[in-house]
């Protein structure tokens, strides 16, 4: 395959960037998005050029350090990670507009690579649970009924990648945070924070500087672990309930 | 090591809603079901139009006399003109200063643009904006009758006939309207997420209920500068 390739360069996060355009040629339809971006880089490097910075890990999805924005969508066309998305799903002499995340709350390091530890701090305010260290605990002794252990899972699912917030026309991070808040106020390890875990999550949410929810539902199509929409009506139920009980 | 004891005051249910964003649309969602609560009760009265003027200009008489003797001439009117007040400031309010703050949250664009929300989705800030000048002219227009060609006080068949007897009366009535129902398209089912109201089993039957109220409100305010349009009354 060859392909026009138009990606947003930035030397730093107080330079100005801007879309540069790259023809690469010899890529085949197995290869990942990123294992495209290997080709490019190799000939970046080779012409002596500063090769394009992007975020990456595992390689299989799970991890969350991958981003970008793919022609307008937060992953790319299919409903996966970047690292797991394949060439196939282009076409040859295609042209592909990648850009980061884009956020007041997620500002750009290099090129592709944007600063996500706005996230961390929203889980360190109150995305744990209390527990005492030491032996581990009895597997029985707290029984964990099917149904919350079922939306515990669905909402554990969550790699914390950002690409609800790259999504949302507000960069609002209502999904990530609700699907936290769904996930540890669902189990009844996580009762005891229940009330200040929500407040403390939201408070820093907003304080992060990310935009409030209009309920246009582009998060949850964007998510590449399908965090469904209803995560955030159950986060606004529990905030609610939270603000009226006080912590 | 020593645990801290939580010593601040407790903030109050008010101050902790209003100073975030979800407690923020929380107050736009309540404020935004009482208008619609409203705006379904008002949109009833107007068809009485269709009786003629001696029963619609009654009613409007009637309304100045609910609560009598308990309540003093027209008391419950300036009691619901507070709480509609009160609402349209608190939803006006807090969808300023929320999308102030969305976007700022954005503030460089993607450069490969696309749509993909609902047009009613995508026109709540502007579509809101229209009903609040719509508003204003509304009650220049029928209560104050300070903008009515007509402006008989207490002849309020004959000033509603007067505005759609001109053509901006028309035209400003019906693109208010319209936008009236794309807003509660996208809001009746945006407030019950919002409320936490949603559930799996019931998004579609929320759904619904917002594209009917929308559609009822819209043909039911609509029919009347229609109806003096077409002379059916005059
Ligand atoms: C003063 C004029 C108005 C302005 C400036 C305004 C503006 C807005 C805005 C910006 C939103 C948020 C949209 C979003 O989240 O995407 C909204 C939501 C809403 N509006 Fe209005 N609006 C106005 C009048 C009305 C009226 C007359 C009604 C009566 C039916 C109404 C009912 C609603 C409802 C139910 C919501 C949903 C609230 C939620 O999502 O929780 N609005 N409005
Ligand atoms: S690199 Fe780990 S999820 Fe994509």
């Amino acid at each position: 395959m060859r392909l026009t390739l138009r990606v947003w360069r930035q030397q730093n996060p107080d330079a100005p960037g801007a879309m540069a355009t790259y023809d690469v040629d010899g890529i085949s339809s197995d290869m990942s998005f990123l294992e495209m971006l290997d080709t490019l880089n190799e000939k970046l490097i080779l012409a002596g050029d500063d090769p394009v910075a992007f975020d990456h890990d595992c390689r299989e999805g799970i991890c969350g350090a991958c981003s970008l924005v793919i022609n307008g969508d937060a992953h790319g066309p299919e409903r996966t990670t970047t690292c797991q998305l394949h060439m196939r799903s282009f076409k040859d002499g295609d042209t592909i507009d990648v850009e980061p995340w884009r956020a007041a709350a997620f500002p750009v390091v290099k090129d592709l690579v944007v600063d996500r530890s706005a996230f961390d701090r929203i889980i360190q305010s109150g995305g744990y649970i209390t527990a005492p260290t030491g032996a581990a605990p009895e597997a029985h002794a707290t029984a964990v009924p099917k149904p919350a252990a079922d939306t515990a899972f669905e909402h554990a699912e969550c790699i914390g990648c950002g690409a609800c917030v790259a999504a949302c026309p507000n960069g609002s991070a209502m999904l990530f945070t609700s699907a936290k808040v769904v996930h540890l106020n669902s189990l009844p390890q996580g009762a005891p924070e229940r009330e200040s875990r929500v407040l403390d999550m939201v408070g820093r949410m907003d304080a992060e500087g990310f935009g409030g929810c209009t309920n246009t539902g582009e998060c949850a199509t964007a998510c590449p672990k399908g965090i469904p929409l209803f995560s955030i009506t159950t986060m606004n139920r529990e905030f609610v309930r939270a603000a009226r009980k006080g912590r | 090591m020593a645990l801290d004891t939580r010593t601040d005051r407790r903030p109050s249910f008010t101050g902790l809603l209003w100073h975030s964003t979800v407690g923020k649309k929380t107050a736009m969602a309540v404020s935004g079901i009482v208008m619609l609560l409203y705006l379904v009760v008002h949109m009833l009265g107007n068809l009485k139009i269709f009786f003629g003027a001696a029963d619609f200009d009654a009613y409007a008489a009637w309304l100045r006399t609910i609560g009598e003797p308990f309540l003093h001439h027209e008391w419950f009117l300036w009691i619901a003109r507070v709480v509609l007040l009160a609402a349209v400031l608190t939803h006006a309010v807090a969808a300023y200063q929320l999308s102030r703050r969305d976007i700022a949250a954005r503030p460089m664009k993607y450069s490969h643009k696309r749509h993909r929300a609902s047009y009613a989705t995508r026109t709540m800030r502007w579509g809101g904006v229209i009903l609040g000048l719509f508003l204003v002219w509304h009650i220049l227009d029928l209560t104050t009758l300070t903008v009515n060609p007509r402006a008989a006080s207490g002849h309020p068949y004959a000033n509603v006939v007067a505005t759609f007897s001109t053509w901006y009366g028309n035209v400003v009535y019906i693109v208010a309207m319209l936008a009236l129902g794309l807003h509660i398209r996208h809001g009746f089912w945006s407030a019950a997420q919002t409320l936490g109201a949603n559930r799996p089993g019931r998004d579609r039957v929320l759904k619904t209920t917002a594209n009917l109220l929308a559609l009822l409100l819209t043909v039911g305010f609509v029919s009347v500068p229609v109806a003096v349009m077409t002379g059916l009354v005059s």
